[in-house]
């Protein structure tokens, strides 16, 4: 029995490839994922352990506010320069360095750009010389004020040679101030960085001033233990002399503790891409249920001589469910083969983009090999169970009779299909209601899993009519009418083929639907509100958000014809106790003035220094009225109480909290963000445009632009999201096409007799590839036509879900959709080819004397 | 009872008033009407009659691959009317052999494998001197490792019968099995049924149209219009002939 199962496997190793392609894709996705973040993690762990390798003991301050991975890098408070002193009063401390390190030095290269890292900090250093890790490769240290080093890969992205005049712009100062190159240093093993960090040594009290803010303080001050001092003693010895207001760690921690955070955000990034791997896999799930089924019809016969001759149900259901055993296992390996290559490029070119993280070997956790043999066995077996099912209920005397089994009723198939859209329905409702209760997500992803399904075998019932009409438009010619009879023929073929391909046109679809939504409602409400001509901003590369010069704020309010000017600031605060983010603007008038607020108690017109505002909808969620007093900390400074002043309504454009200007410079990023220039009636934009442009000379970050611009620019990272998307999903829709091209081959192959009697009476090879091509996009053009309706409808779900979240406006791409129909009609063509090659070459006298 | 416990352990297959109705109402078809047949052990019975006489479905009842709509059949001491699929798995398994008019061998299979598929599904192992003389009586010997494809009819059909044989069956039902074949090598296998039967003592139950097939048999039952209308013993092709002439012109005066 065993035996034989294989054999018959083996004979049909073929057919089997397509729907096993399915699952290796899938198990590719997945294995991919957990190999790529898995090499990443170790990488950084590497980077890490590598730039704290020389610190015994480290000591910082305690950060005021927590921020995670996904809010932005953690900014610490700095430390009072004496402390280095009683530092190294310590027993066991042989030495004790104060040290400047923070984000935000940026470096302006030959070009006039500012060099961007794309992910990695920007750290601006004081010098404190070099060390077992460190070595100047050319040039000295910096001893002037105006002198820095910076590491060989800053030099190499920047294009700067040593004893050339540098422009940096610092944490503390978004004016371009130039500097001259002194050295360039690059780290032991002949590395040019460390992760792709870039890295600016200014002098200790240059560097204390530009990004710390004030002078003698220090971010963190290393220790070095004494001979024949462990480090773990050395660290409790500080911490026991400094109390309980310090961060003292060893080197090992340190490193330990900042690759935590960083992985935190990747096993975020690897759960995204399991989601996709999911929705990869689904469709996986159709195309093998309909290979499986495929076949079991066409071994109707044989699976019934199995029967009569003695074997049970069980082992017919048994036989099935081996071969699908064979073919997951077999895919498995594939996939996690296939997924080691994937993650492994895809780790590689990451490594080049984040500036030369050097990796570490590529790495295969356990995770990966379970989650591609769990996937790949669990997803064929449960696909394969209900033809195996269907293969165990053939009645032994069809092994005698030559009887096609009748095309069953779809009454049942039907009513539980309406039954599976409903709770899919309801579970929507639910989720998208708030009434899931804390399981919104998941009961959300629930019910589009159920609606999928449902729709998934309802299709069979709607293929009829649509595929019909669809074949219609081919009927002019012989062929064409013969390839709609044929996608007809069998709708449960049809339909599940089609409803592969639905899944992925619908998500695509149902995504696009929310983004464009989301998009044309923040643009509509920002243009109506926003009563500002020009704005500063520029475009973020990594964590840290473009800043400049709040010197031009003053600058362009002088300028004649400007009426307002506004410089926005914003940083993650704790207010009471809870992250919150809080803003400041430079001129509080124009939260009326230019961004249109209202008023809902108290003034908002004017804000002293002790004074704080707050939105409605904030202000209702917190329990505060004008007159609540409140504790804000801030990342710098010490914590201070703010009296609540006014609230304004809250709308899409607001923030949470705003802070009088002067609380800025206690943020993580004491800048500008952006800026909002409002102009007198009757003043040229054209006029003022250029001269804010002159202004904005020594802060290359940003530039100045129209509004209309400026919301296009804000609105643009959800393009990049929708693309991403898109891509992610389009691994989906070819495991679809796949799945049309197995369900023609198949067709072609039940047909040889028949294709073959059609030659014979005088069908031309052409005109039987084009009754294959029609069949196979009347079927994807089908699948898409189905996702597409599918798709808007739970992207219109969602996105009157979101009313109350400011997206108001139900936005269609209609031009999207007719691209997705579009594409569908290629997809079939395309897969149609080999198909069609196929039925082609047919020789019409085997083909008719063919049993 | 114990009188007819003797008299069953003769009929290695029984049917006792059959009734088999296809549909209902208008569209009602009476396939049998009341059958009742005895098939003795050790012999070689042919099943005649003119095409939709119900002789096939009197098979398909007697092997138990049809439910009756009425009446009992048993296959040796075992009643096969009433068995759920699990009791007719274990009978098809234990009791019965096929032998089909389209060989219906798995091509993946060689001869050999195809031969020992009814023993490998049940677990069992072959008696290796029983499969030594199956394989000899039916002259495969030197193409065993050959795939079904690389065989021609006759041979596999033989293939057929050995792999009916090879799990000594209570009665081999044989549907048809010359229909595929050309004259000589139907002769071939209808030699080999025959001399299993004398030689070996199987029992077997055959379907067919073709009198000089049914010439083979020691006894020819006559359906028509699912009821059993005559009986030949030690047939010839001339007297079967004959009786299926008889039948056909009583048929035309019927109508």
């Amino acid at each position: 029995m065993f035996r034989a199962t294989l054999k018959s496997l083996l004979a049909r190793k073929v057919r089997l490839i397509l729907s096993g392609l399915a699952v290796v894709l899938g198990v590719m996705f997945v294995s991919g994922a957990f190999v790529l973040t898995d090499t990443l993690g170790r990488s950084f762990d590497s980077v890490f352990a590598d730039g704290f390798s020389e610190i015994d003991v480290n000591v910082a301050a305690k950060p005021k506010v927590q921020v995670n991975e996904m809010e932005g890098e953690q900014t610490v408070a700095p430390l009072p320069a004496a402390l280095v002193d009683r530092v190294k009063q310590v027993p066991g401390a042989a030495s004790a360095t104060g040290v400047v390190n923070a984000d935000g030095a940026r470096v302006i290269g030959s070009n006039g750009k500012v060099v961007t890292s794309f992910g990695p900090p920007q750290l601006g250093e004081n010098w404190t010389g070099e060390s077992e890790l460190l070595k100047l490769r050319e040039g000295r240290a910096p001893q002037a004020e105006d002198e820095i080093v910076i590491n060989k890969a800053l030099a190499t992205a920047a294009k700067v040679q040593v004893g050339q005049k540098v422009g940096v712009l610092t944490a503390f100062e978004s004016k371009k101030r130039d500097f001259t190159l002194v050295g360039v240093f690059g780290y032991s093993g002949d590395r040019d960085s460390i992760g792709g960090v870039n890295e600016v040594f200014f002098t200790t009290p240059v560097a204390q001033r530009l990004m710390l803010g004030e002078p003698d303080v220090f971010s963190s001050i290393t220790v070095q233990a004494a001979g024949g001092v462990s480090d773990e003693k050395l660290r409790d010895d500080v911490a026991r002399t400094l109390g309980a207001d310090f961060e003292v760690k060893t080197g090992e921690q340190v490193a330990a503790d900042a690759s935590a955070s960083l992985k935190e955000g990747l096993s975020f990034f690897n759960k995204i891409l399991l989601g996709f791997a999911a929705v990869a896999l689904l469709v996986g799930t159709f195309l093998i249920l309909n290979t499986f089924s495929i076949i079991v019809a066409q071994r109707t016969r044989e699976l019934a001589l199995m029967r009569a001759i003695g074997a049970s149900g069980r082992q017919i259901i048994g036989s099935v469910v081996l071969e699908a055993i064979a073919v997951g296992l077999i895919a498995s390996v594939l996939g996690l083969a296939a997924g080691i290559g994937v993650g492994a490029l895809l780790a590689f070119l990451f490594g080049k983009l984040a500036g030369g993280l050097t990796l570490a070997g590529i790495g295969v956790p356990a995770a990966a090999v379970i989650g591609s043999f769990a996937v790949g066995l669990v997803i064929t077996v449960v696909a394969a169970l209900l033809p195996a099912l269907r293969a165990s209920r053939i009645p032994p005397i069809a092994a005698m009779q030559d009887v096609a089994t009748p095309d069953r009723p779809l009454t049942k198939v039907t009513v539980a299909g309406s039954l599976v859209t409903g709770i899919g329905a309801v579970l929507l409702f639910l989720g998208l209601s708030g009434n899931a209760g804390g399981q919104t997500l998941s009961t959300i992803l629930g019910g589009v899993l159920f609606a999928f399904i449902g729709v998934a075998l309802l299709t069979p019932l709607i293929s009829r009519p649509v595929v019909s009409l669809l074949g219609a438009i081919f009927s002019w010619s012989v062929p064409g009418k013969l390839g709609r009879l044929n996608s007809g023929r069998n709708p449960r073929r049809t339909a599940i083929t089609a409803a592969a391909l639905m899944v992925g046109i619908a998500l695509v679809t149902g995504v696009t639907v929310i983004l464009d939504s989301a998009k044309g409602s923040i643009s509509a409400l920002a243009q109506d509100t926003i009563k500002a001509e020009l704005v500063i901003a520029g475009q973020q590369g990594g964590p840290r958000p473009p800043t400049f010069d709040p010197g031009v704020l003053d600058k362009a309010k002088a300028l004649p014809g400007v009426r307002m000017v506004d410089g926005e600031y914003g940083d993650m605060g704790r207010i009471d106790g809870e992250g919150t983010w809080v803003a400041a603007s430079s001129d509080i008038a124009s939260l009326r003035q230019i961004f249109g607020a209202k008023p809902t108690a108290g003034d908002i017109d004017r804000l002293g220094p002790t004074q704080m505002l707050a939105s409605s909808d904030t202000a209702t969620s917190r329990g505060w009225s004008v007159g609540s007093t409140v504790n804000v900390q801030l990342t710098r400074g010490e914590a201070r109480t703010y009296t609540i002043s006014g609230i304004y309504e809250s709308s899409q454009l607001t923030n949470p909290v705003t802070l009088p200007a002067t609380a800025a410079k206690d943020f993580a990023i004491p800048q500008p963000i952006q800026g909002f220039i409002q102009l007198d009636p009757g003043t040229r934009v054209s006029d003022v445009q250029p001269q804010v442009e002159a202004l904005l000379a020594d802060s290359p970050e940003v530039s100045v632009a129209d509004r209309d611009a400026f919301i296009k620019q804000q609105t643009s990272s959800l393009d990049g999201l929708l693309t991403m998307i898109q891509i992610l999903l389009a691994l989906a829709i070819v495991i679809a096409v796949l799945g049309i091209i197995n369900t023609l081959a198949l067709s072609v192959l039940e047909r040889t007799r028949e294709l073959g009697l059609l030659r014979a009476i005088g069908l031309r090879r052409s005109q039987t590839m084009g009754m294959i091509t029609v069949e196979a996009v009347v079927i994807s053009v089908f699948g898409a036509l189905l996702g597409v309706v599918v798709g808007t409808g739970l992207g219109a779900a969602v996105v009157e879900a979101l009313k109350d979240e400011g997206i108001t406006d139900l936005i269609l791409p209609w031009g999207q959709m007719g691209v997705f129909l579009g594409l569908a009609a290629i997809i079939g063509v395309v897969a149609a080819v080999l198909p069609a090659i196929r039925a082609a070459r047919i020789n019409v006298l085997g083909a008719i004397a063919h049993d | 009872m114990t009188a007819t416990v003797g008299q069953q352990a003769q009929a290695a297959a029984r049917a006792n008033d059959v009734w088999k109705v296809y549909g209902s109402g208008e569209a009602q078809v009476i396939a049998l009407r009341g059958v009742s047949a005895e098939f003795e052990r050790g012999r070689f019975t042919a099943i005649m009659g003119p095409s939709g006489s119900g002789k096939s479905t009197l098979m398909h009842c007697l092997a138990g691959l049809d439910s009756v709509t009425r009446g009992t059949v048993s296959i040796g001491e075992t009643t096969v009317t009433g068995l759920g699929d699990a009791g007719l798995t274990k009978l098809r398994r234990d009791k019965v052999g096929f032998i089909f008019q389209q060989f219906n061998l798995l091509p993946t299979l060689t001869a050999k494998e195809n031969i020992l598929l009814p023993l490998s599904i049940a677990g069992r192992k072959p008696d290796p001197a029983w499969y030594d003389t199956v394989i000899e009586t039916v002259g495969l010997k030197d193409r065993l490792d050959h795939r079904p494809a690389q065989l021609s009819g006759g041979q596999q059909q033989r293939v057929a019968c050995a792999r009916a044989l090879v799990s000594r069956p209570e009665v081999i039902f044989a549907d048809e099995p010359t229909g595929n074949l050309d004259s000589r090598s139907g002769a071939e296998v209808l030699n080999f049924l025959r001399n299993s039967v004398r030689e070996h003592g199987q029992t077997i139950v055959m379907v067919t149209h073709d009198p000089t097939a049914a010439a083979y048999a020691d006894r020819v039952v006559f359906l028509a219009d699912g009821e059993i209308v005559s009986e030949l013993i030690e047939p010839t092709a001339e007297t079967v002939l004959d009786t299926m002439k008889k039948l056909d012109t009583a048929a035309e005066v019927g109508n």
